[in-house]
């Protein structure tokens, strides 16, 4: 199975190289993406039969390090992320074949398109560090050349830049997790390493290093930085992979590194990242909630929901080092759940931003509105995605938060302080996060497709292409499926979380379909079908009743606002209007939001003036303090460059000498 | 799964939307009377509805799908939410279907949608009346959250069947954290059902004014379902907390008629109880500013998260 996944993949690099000897032409960048539609598909068929198979495929190519060989391997939880790695890729691709033609430079999205979905394939694939280091690389590279692709834009320069230090810095962090657990497991392939045996200190020191590798590339505060300018920078449905499905891979290197590598970590790891998942939800829904670009909206969001896996990963942990494998194995599969509804409705709505781009050119959304009439279909898709996200009933999303709001609930199970203390909090926040996200998109719907329309350009928009609304129209069909019959989805996840705790859910979460009752039965269950029936059933009755009581008249009229015409649409609640009560309770401290009026006089004739000031304190706080030190850092370093040559052999000498007293220190003190 | 159970809920589902226009006319006319009004009868809400009913739609002119189907799903998810809290019997054929969580969430669909349904339009009022809902509901679903937290503490579930089977079993007794729980969750009800001091039920035309605002270009048919979600979402608050602290009298699964005969007429007398001491405290308390919400909401989540640290320190769990 592993044999035939990779030569699927080893499809990619030749699309590239079609797309570079034939990029005069005008549909070669449809034709590439058609191609990754299909590689995708055969991928994502491979990685659902690794799922329901179980067991492990090995395969070990004679290429790469000599003394290492390149080995690669499918198991029950690559299986399931290769199907959402593929799921979104070949909504992307679809979408994409249209879409590229609303680009500047479609050609050089195709070149890069293909190396970029092969990366992030060969990254889950991979069962050694080598070949998972050069995968994560090649993802990272080509997913920065895309950022760049629009390149002539200042902004996305600036994005691609921040971009390229973040990911190499991620890079090197992994790279010193993977060399602990080598140094310790006595070899660089995952299986020697999953054997590895490590003390107290060296386990932290791999967890740390892969919090802050994985965790930079899926945009943990404060690692986040890079990620709301990167994500939205590049064309609309790879900014959907890189949000929907490459914070994915970065989840699957972190879960991979706390469940399976080496000993479980303490369970204090498990608190922290617990408390870290919690703060990262409700700052990165709180940026969302202040953004009017709609694109960096959508990537801030990308952040809250990476928080709420994380929630999860943390609870599982937790409960594993406690020796409590079978919550942690719900805890875990509740986190899966949410990764894959995640990349399904994040996927929709960016594609979903990416239709609105093609048809307005726009992506403030002050100057949208009333896109629902000319885009009825991109609407109604959009609005599945906002209310899957903002964790409502009966879609994917509420039952994934359900099943790690329940999970936290038995977080005091765990008798130490932390837990018990800190479980409630973060269910305070997880609560918090999904309210503000459900104010995020009321806010971020309500401007561009409900009310009158703010500019020309909304005005004379279109519906899209057949097949860029099909795509939309699937995605938004899955996250309807995922939430009304999920069982049948969390049955098969739990195997895979199982598998990785090496443990037995007991009666867990299948207790029979379509009830969801993830400890017992008494302690709470859910079912999306009967729910969905029944309020069905209410709504046609109620129907009914009405039709058969009242009249059918419907006249149209202006509206009444309360007899208060609007003659402008720019006398309608703006993006920031809207989002001033929640800034000013929540913005005043977070980002020190500050409002001033200028009111004119009565008998003065200037306009009055309102300016917000919000400041960014991950920016100032860290980042810009951080990058004055480095210039500041490489300015002294610069005197050693204009040195004589005197004084260049002179610093070979002492280093040399240094050396030579390492040398000998280790031979004294062994 | 028994007939009884499928009979009972359907008998459960009519009455919390049959009585929920009665409970609100209760309401108002007792608050009449205590500011020295006569005030109209206790169904004058039923004859609001049918004449709603009656009339003619008007549409604002751009006015879209969306605004169309929205007063369906308000009202759909809320009686369906009010459907799934036990009110005179657990023997509840839907019960297992959903918990306290799912609950909020339903009534936070209600939500969703009212508040878009209020930016269709595209007027000031509308927008308006969204943002401070959605202020309102950030404040109040984490207070929400964090009692049903500390119940599933005690109780060891969310279900609010097996909550009042335990606290009737005898397992909660005299608790602190019950009493901080019924507070915050009583906060929070008085904030989601838009009463005094959070929002002023009764006033059109004001700058505090949040659900008026959202509803304002609705009419005929469309207001009627909107106004009957609202008395239906009062009508499931008051059941809720009624349910879970002072259950007595509610039928457990296994007991005949005459259960379910007292599980009535005890819950009429619970509605009535509390449904009296909302019209006394919204007319002794005045209506609050807007920026003031947060305190009142903060507090409610303070009260609910102290409720799970007196928990820990009275060593109950």
């Amino acid at each position: 199975m592993t044999a035939q996944a990779l030569l699927a993949v080893a499809v990619l690099p030749f699309l590239t190289m079609l797309a570079m000897v034939l990029h005069r032409r005008e549909n070669t960048p449809s034709l590439v993406h058609a191609a990754c539609f299909a590689v995708s598909c055969i991928l994502g068929v491979i990685g659902a039969m690794a799922v329901l198979k179980g067991g492990a495929d090995h395969v070990q190519l004679p290429v790469g390090l000599p003394w290492l060989k390149a080995h690669f391997r499918i198991d029950g939880f690559s299986g399931f992320f290769l199907v959402i790695i593929n799921l979104g890729a070949a909504a992307a691709s679809l979408f994409g074949i249209t879409y590229v033609r609303h680009l500047k430079h479609p050609a050089r999205v195709a070149v890069a398109y293909p190396m970029f979905l092969a990366g992030m394939n060969m990254a889950l694939m991979s069962d050694d560090a080598f070949s998972f280091l050069v995968s994560w690389e090649f993802m990272s590279a080509s997913s920065w050349l895309m950022v760049l692709a629009d390149h002539e834009e200042e902004e996305n320069r600036k994005a691609a830049f921040t971009y390229l230090i973040m990911a190499l810095f991620g890079t090197f962090c992994l790279l010193g997790a993977f060399g602990i657990l080598a140094q310790a497991g006595g070899g660089y392939d995952f299986t020697s390493m999953r054997a590895a045996k490590l003390d107290g200190l060296q386990s932290s020191l791999v967890v740390l290093l892969g919090l802050l590798g994985a965790g930079s590339k899926a945009g943990l505060v404060p690692l986040h930085a890079w990620l709301p300018l990167a994500h939205p920078a590049a064309p609309s449905h790879v900014s959907a992979l890189m949000s929907g499905v490459m914070t994915k891979v970065a989840l699957y290197a972190l879960a991979r590194l706390l469940f399976d590598f080496g000993p479980t970590p303490a369970w204090w790891w498990g608190a922290i990242i617990m408390v870290l998942g919690g703060v990262t939800a409700v700052v990165g829904i709180l940026y969302a909630l202040m953004q009017t670009d709609l694109k960096r909206l959508l990537a801030y969001s990308t952040v809250e929901n990476v928080g709420v896996v994380l929630i999860g990963l943390g609870v599982a942990l937790a409960f594993k080092g406690e020796g409590k494998t079978s919550y942690a194995a719900l805890a875990l599969a509740a986190s899966l759940y949410h990764m894959l509804n995640h990349s399904v409705m994040k996927s929709l709505l960016f594609l979903g931003a990416g239709a609105v781009l093609a048809s307005t050119g726009e992506r403030n959304i002050e100057k949208l509105g009333g896109l629902i009439h000319r885009m009825p279909v991109t609407a109604a898709a959009f609005l599945v995605g906002a209310a899957a996200i903002s964790a409502l009933p009966p879609l994917n999303g509420f039952v994934s938060e359900w099943l790690i709001l329940q999970s936290l609930f038995l977080g005091p199970k765990i008798p130490n302080w932390a837990m018990k203390f800190g479980s409630p909090v973060v269910a305070a926040l997880l609560a918090l996060s999904a309210a503000l996200a459900a104010a995020t998109f009321v806010r971020a719907f309500g401007m561009v497709f409900l009310g009158r329309a703010r500019s020309v350009a909304a005005e004379t928009a279109h519906e899209v292409s057949l097949s860029m609304r099909a795509v939309l129209v699937f995605l938004a069909g899955l996250c309807a499926l995922l939430g009304i019959v999920p069982v049948t989805v969390t049955s098969q996840l739990s195997e895979v979380a199982q598998n990785l705790i090496k443990a037995q859910l007991s009666e867990t979460i299948v207790q029979g379909w379509p009830w969801l009752a993830p400890i017992s039965e008494t302690r709470g269950s859910y079912s999306g079908t009967v729910l969905v029936a029944s309020v069905v059933i209410l709504i046609l009755g109620t129907v009914a009743v009405i039709k058969g009581f009242g009249t059918r008249n419907i006249r149209r009229g202006p509206a009444w606002d309360c007899g208060h015409k609007e003659a402008s649409p720019s006398f309608q609640y703006s993006a920031s209007s809207f989002a001033q009560p929640l800034r000013r309770v929540y913005g005043a401290t977070l980002f020190s939001a500050k409002e001033e009026v200028d009111m004119p006089m009565p008998n003065e004739t200037r306009p009055a003036l309102l300016t917000l000031r919000l400041i960014d304190p991950v920016w100032q706080g860290i980042y810009q303090p951080l990058a004055n030190g480095v210039v500041n850092l490489a300015n002294r370093l610069n005197r050693l460059q204009t040195m004589t040559v005197r004084r260049h052999l002179l610093m070979m000498f002492l280093t040399l000498l240094l050396m030579l007293i390492v040398a000998a220190l280790r031979r004294v003190v062994p | 799964m028994t007939v009884f159970s499928i009979l009972w809920q359907v008998l459960q589902t009519m009455i919390c939307l049959l009585a929920a226009p009665l409970v609100t006319g209760f309401v108002r006319s007792i608050k009449a009377r205590l500011v020295g009004r006569q005030g109209p009868s206790p169904l004058q809400p039923y004859r609001d509805l049918i004449r709603l009913l009656h009339k003619d739609l008007v549409l604002a002119e751009n006015a879209s799908w969306l605004f169309r189907i929205a007063p369906y799903v308000i009202f759909g998810f809320t009686w369906m939410a009010a459907a799934l809290v036990p009110s005179f019997t657990t023997n509840l054929v839907l019960i297992p279907a959903a918990d306290l969580i799912t609950l909020v969430a339903f009534l936070g669909v209600a939500r969703f949608m009212i508040s878009l349904a209020g930016l269709d339009i595209g007027t000031s009022f509308g927008g308006l009346g969204a943002s401070r809902e959605m202020l309102i509901a950030s404040l109040a679903e984490p207070a929400m959250l964090m009692s049903v937290f500390t119940l599933a503490l005690l109780t060891g579930t969310t279900a609010p069947a097996r909550i009042i089977d335990y606290v009737l079993a005898g397992g909660v007794g005299l608790q602190v954290s019950m009493g901080l729980t019924l507070v915050s969750l009583l906060l929070v009800a008085i904030a989601e059902n838009g009463r005094i001091p959070i929002d002023n039920p009764a006033t059109h035309l004001e700058l505090t004014m949040v659900h008026e605002a959202m509803v304002l270009e609705y009419t005929g048919r469309h207001l009627a379902l909107i106004e009957a979600a609202a008395m239906v979402r009062l009508m499931l608050y008051i059941s809720l907390i009624s349910c879970i602290f002072i259950p007595w009298g509610i039928s457990q699964s296994g007991k005949g008629f005459e259960g379910i005969l007292i599980g009535l007429v005890s819950y009429g007398a619970k509605v009535g109880t509390l449904a009296a001491f909302l019209a006394v405290f919204e007319t002794v308390i005045a209506k609050m500013r807007v920026f003031r919400y947060a305190d009142f909401l903060g507090g409610a989540l303070l009260l609910s998260l102290l409720a799970t640290l007196v928990l820990y320190v009275s060593e109950a769990v």
